[in-house]
């Protein structure tokens, strides 16, 4: 197993994150020039881990640099996206890495000002961050003049209020300025007008906690981890029916077949895997062909037919109706919504009753080819990508498991009804 | 509508919240959260004060209040069971879950018990698939459930509340 960069410490107090090397990265940071932090960070390869891969040093280097305005770093700790549990589990682990992480990425930036958007329900994570920030300020790693130099940094912990399309990054923004988190038309990009109409950086927990050991050991160090253009390390999530479901920190480029089961202890129960979920429910299914074929890695499993997204592997075992699994996410999204654009309302709307008809009966022969149609429908036509969130579950279920919704529209009903 | 009076814990924690902000109406939601947390729900009363309170409009309190899923409008059960009905919660059982809570309880989604113990509700997926089934208690999360570990949880529960009578 590769070298642990992330979940390397368990560390719950500030004595102990000293003890591990922590600060080091940020001290060093308030020597360097911002454009320099910038470059390195570029040089890592380190990739948006919330989901849509964007290269981190890049999005940086987007916020203007003769802005008169103030400028911002929010930290996405929204966690929605189902079969995502990594950024808990860091919190968890160790929440100074995210805390050191944020100020460099404040440095970088020029902000003086961070804020932890964090989901409501993790309550107790929250006020871990909000101890260990108290204790930060204390300290002086935190705050006014940090390590003798001219920069400050405040951190800030926002909770949400249960809405998963807050996850959407400039939904969260909406949230943060304290109204309903519907995303915005874009442009302009948060980088030039995001939180409080300053240019803002807002990245996923496992992002910003990468940063300090990038800083510290070098971005050429880090590109030497992981695969091609997916560089490092990753978490992932996997729940499901295997032996050992948790969050484990792996390089990019691992055989999905050696993750299951180094890691996973693979199937629990001498089940046998029937499907894969790999980067949280948005993500397009794989054949367990497919996905005892794939590496885990931004590139490979784009050229699967998936993505990596969140990292949020969902095992899906013979035995389980697809069917029924994908009502469930059409549920998800038809009641996650936020209602401003009619393909993604309406559709959501119509998928899941379309498919509640195959699940209780009166299912028709053309309707997984409705369903397609629906879905094809609210592909790109929308202000976030939410709508699509759904739409490629439901092409890539259909695509892959035909036959059993085909089974559905012929019999009637659900032959297998195991997991209802 | 009836006047609405703020607590002195939350008069006192107004004005730090509001500093966290350059914006004081971005302080909306954190104060939203404190009047729930101390009434256990968001009165409607609660919205034309805090409007007043951050200069925002009662339209925008409302909005706000309508599209969070975690605000309380009504009084509920003194615990808020939360199931989680997402694909991993789904696959390792939470359907069964579900239902037996419903018959033992006697309630059905979104019911409170008569005797205001409990609150049933399903959520969506809650951030902690990996011990799946999940099922929240207030803000406490209880996790790798069974129904006999679900079993026992609430007639502890039910204790609990008794002695607290
Ligand atoms: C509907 C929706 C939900 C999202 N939920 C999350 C989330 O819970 N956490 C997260 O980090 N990113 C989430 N994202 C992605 C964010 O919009 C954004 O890309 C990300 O926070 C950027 O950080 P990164 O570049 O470090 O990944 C979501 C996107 C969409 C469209
Ligand atoms: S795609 Fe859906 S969730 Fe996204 S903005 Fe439009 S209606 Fe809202
Ligand atoms: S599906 Fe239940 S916690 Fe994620």
């Amino acid at each position: 197993m590769g070298e642990q960069i992330l979940l390397k410490h368990k560390v719950v107090s500030l004595d102990g994150y000293k003890a591990s090397g922590g600060w080091t990265a940020l001290e060093k940071a308030t020597r360097m020039e911002p454009a320099a932090i910038i470059d390195e960070v570029k040089k890592s390869g380190l990739r948006g881990r919330g989901g849509a891969g964007f290269p981190a040093g890049l999005k940086w280097s987007f916020i203007p640099k003769d802005s008169p305005k103030e400028r911002y770093v929010v930290c996405n700790a929204d966690e929605g996206e189902p079969g995502t549990f990594k950024d808990r589990e860091l919190i968890r682990m160790n929440p100074y890495l995210l805390i050191e992480g944020m100020a460099i990425a404040g440095r970088a930036i020029g902000a003086r000002t961070g804020y932890i958007y964090i989901r409501g329900e993790f309550a107790r994570e929250a006020a871990l961050l909000e101890k260990c920030i108290g204790e930060a300020k204390v300290s002086g790693f935190l705050g006014d003049k940090l390590f003798g130099s001219a920069f400050g940094f405040d951190l800030h912990v926002h909770k949400g209020a249960g809405a998963y399309i807050c996850g959407e990054e400039t939904a969260l923004l909406e949230s943060i300025e304290g109204r309903r988190g519907q995303p915005r038309l874009k442009p302009p990009y948060p980088a030039v007008e995001g939180l409080f109409a300053c240019p803002t950086v807002i990245n996923n927990v496992e992002t910003l906690a990468a940063v300090p050991a990038i800083i510290e050991r070098g971005g050429a160090w880090y590109a030497g981890i992981g695969a091609g253009k997916s560089t490092g390390t990753k978490l992932f999530s996997i729940s499901g029916p295997v032996k050992k479901p948790g969050v484990y920190e792996a390089d990019l480029g691992i055989p999905f077949k050696t993750f299951l089961e180094d890691y996973a202890g693979g199937m629990a129960d001498g089940k046998k895997l029937k499907a894969v979920i790999p980067g949280g429910s948005s993500t397009p299914v794989l054949t367990a062909e497919e996905a005892l074929n794939a590496k885990l890695d931004y590139e490979s499993l784009a050229a699967a037919g998936s993505m990596l997204g969140s990292g949020g592997i969902i095992v899906i075992a013979e035995g389980t109706c697809m069917v029924d699994a994908l009502l469930v996410l059409a549920k998800f999204y038809h009641h996650e919504s936020c209602g401003q654009c009619t393909p993604c309302r309406e559709g959501a709307g119509w998928t899941e009753t379309v498919l509640r008809r195959f699940e209780e009966g009166g299912a028709k022969p053309g309707d997984a080819d409705l369903l397609l149609s629906i879905a094809n429908n609210m592909m790109g036509r929308t202000i976030c990508p939410l709508a699509d969130a759904l739409a490629m579950p439901v092409i890539s279920f259909i695509a892959k498991f035909r036959d059993e919704f085909d089974a559905h529209a012929a019999g009637n009903t659900c032959r297998m009804g195991a997991s209802r | 509508m009836k006047k609405f009076k703020f607590s002195e814990e939350f008069n006192r924690k107004v004005a730090p919240t509001v500093a966290r902000y350059p914006r004081a109406e971005a302080a909306l939601i954190p104060l939203m959260q404190e009047v729930q947390r101390e009434l256990g729900h968001f009165p409607d009363e609660a919205a034309q004060a805090l409007a007043g309170l951050l200069g925002v409009s009662y339209a925008r309190v409302k909005g706000v209040l309508t599209f969070y899923t975690m605000f309380r409008r009504e009084p509920g059960g003194k615990y808020l069971l939360q199931v989680c009905r997402n694909l991993s919660c789904h696959l390792a059982g939470s359907v069964k879950l579900l239902e037996y809570l419903k018959g033992r309880l006697g309630i059905e989604e979104g019911g409170t018990t008569h005797d205001g113990v409990f609150t049933l509700i399903t959520a969506e997926c809650l951030g902690a698939c990996g011990t799946a089934p999940v099922m929240m208690v207030n803000d406490d999360y209880h996790e790798s459930l069974t129904v006999e570990k679900l079993d026992k949880l609430i007639s502890d529960l039910r204790a609990a509340a008794k002695a607290h009578k």
